[in-house]
């Protein structure tokens, strides 16, 4: 422990990973499940920086969000293939349980809501943009938080959806929870479902209204966070409430 | 400290070698402009837009778009380097500087040690006045000799390129002078107080 001023801070040192599990979430998004020894825990929507080294010496780092809840023994990241990418095809098409590498983390303090900071709470996710909305909405749910809780979340077809029967399992057992999933690009038969990218028709009649002061997380590509913050604002919604991530194709988080 | 492990199967697939010395340690080159903010991007229209110096409670200088864009103008070239990792190379901007921001105030040299930027959406980052002075910063309003998209923190930001890219604050309105250094946003949030990317100085303690 170092003193910085008047708070007493923790080094962020380097620590070993080692794979313990992996899922398939979609066809291009895998989960790894990492064993971190003396992890420090986590807020919900903290991220963390990841170190590859190759034989030889090379390195990379990227920075991921953190999925899994403060809650959960393994601290687990959700990549998704990025094509021509030099770290995400490794961990979504490479690594096998017992492989190690580093880590070092948590980072990042205002992305973040615990059940303490209550309701009523707004994610809104294009697509791996869910990460870290799902360590928030796994820890509310680990911790029965009784906070009223809607997610808008954008993908471009079914089959892209990442943790969608995990989300359909929380909302069956949950009525303070409401998802509402929007296909954009390509839909399947039947589907009821909203069929375009997240508008301002769209954010007004499901985000709770301005005067109940929601917590309101927006992450995914730069494009929709930008369209949906700036919505949020000409709906009313208080700039300081509107939390973002953004992400793009090669640069920012989730990469 | 031990040696880190070895990631099985994990090999180099950068393209292009860019020189070591143009790319800090644990950065990677990108083509594109990333964007990251914490909140919504600020619309603000040119005729309400002004910026100000200020030291203790006084303003020093206050200027409005017109009067800001007739102060002499610089163009640099500089590489950037964001802490989420990615670097971008060659980047052209054009604005005014700090030196002729003090020069516009009539101040030989600069009143106070630390600088505190603060920025639309209450975003702040502090700065050494020492790493402002001398062709090190400006306000910058073009990129690419266009108008700086909102996005990217038009009309004005901050520009700081030798230290990490959250230095250079978007939507930049009023750069405080401090006597005593105090922290920004991030700056609070566990990243680190000065962020000179050769140093890699990511977080506290780094």
């Amino acid at each position: 422990m170092i003193k910085t001023g008047s708070s007493t801070v923790r080094r962020l040192v380097w620590q070993v990973a080692e794979v313990r599990a992996l899922v398939q979430e979609t066809y291009r998004v895998r989960s790894i499940l990492l064993n971190v020894n003396g992890w420090p825990g986590h807020l919900p929507g903290q991220h963390v920086d990841l170190r590859l080294t190759a034989d030889g010496g090379y390195q990379a780092q990227r920075s991921y969000s953190i999925a899994s809840p403060p809650e959960d023994k393994f601290v687990t990241l959700t990549v998704e293939h990025v094509d021509n990418g030099e770290v995400s095809p490794y961990l979504v098409g490479e690594v096998r349980p017992g492989d190690q590498f580093e880590l070092r983390g948590p980072i990042g303090g205002y992305f973040v809501w615990t059940a303490a900071m209550g309701g009523p709470l707004v994610l809104i996710a294009g697509g791996s943009g869910i990460t870290p909305l799902m360590a928030m909405l796994r820890h509310r749910d680990r911790q029965n938080s009784p906070a009223v809780a809607r997610l808008m979340y954008s993908s471009r077809s079914l089959e892209d959806i990442i943790y969608r029967e995990e989300l359909d399992t929380m909302v069956h057992r949950d009525a303070n929870l409401c998802v509402i999933h929007a296909l954009t690009r390509k839909q399947p038969e039947g589907w009821i479902g909203y069929r375009r990218r997240i508008d301002k028709a769209l954010l007004a009649k499901t985000c709770f209204p301005p005067e109940e002061r929601p917590n309101i997380f927006v992450c995914g590509p730069t494009p929709l966070v930008e369209s949906v913050s700036s919505l949020l604002v000409e709906l009313g919604h208080d700039p300081h409430a509107i939390r973002t991530e953004r992400f793009g194709p090669s640069g920012g988080y989730i990469p | 400290m031990a040696e880190p492990p070895i990631a099985r199967g994990f090999k180099s697939r950068r393209q292009e070698q860019t020189p070591k010395d143009r790319l800090p340690p644990g950065q990677y080159v990108t083509t594109d402009f990333p964007v990251l903010s914490a909140g919504p991007t600020p619309q603000i229209k040119l005729e309400d837009w002004t910026f100000a110096i200020q030291m203790d409670g006084s303003i020093l200088g206050k200027w409005r778009w017109k009067e800001f864009e007739a102060l002499p103008q610089t163009t640099k070239k500089t590489d950037i380097h964001c802490v989420t990792k990615w670097s971008k190379l060659d980047t052209s901007w054009q604005g005014v500087t700090f030196d002729d921001l003090l020069r516009a105030l009539g101040l030989a040299k600069p009143p106070a040690p630390y600088v505190m930027a603060h920025c639309d959406g209450a975003y702040t980052t502090n700065i050494p006045t020492k790493d402002l002075i001398d062709g090190k910063s400006m306000i910058a309003t073009r990129y690419d000799d266009l108008p700086i998209p909102p996005a990217h923190g038009g009309p004005a930001r901050l520009l700081v390129p030798h230290l990490y890219f959250w230095k250079s604050g978007k939507w930049v309105r009023r750069l405080r002078f401090m006597q005593e250094e105090e922290r920004g946003f991030w700056e609070s949030l566990g990243y680190h107080n000065y962020g000179d990317p050769w140093k890699e100085q990511r977080y506290d303690g780094d």
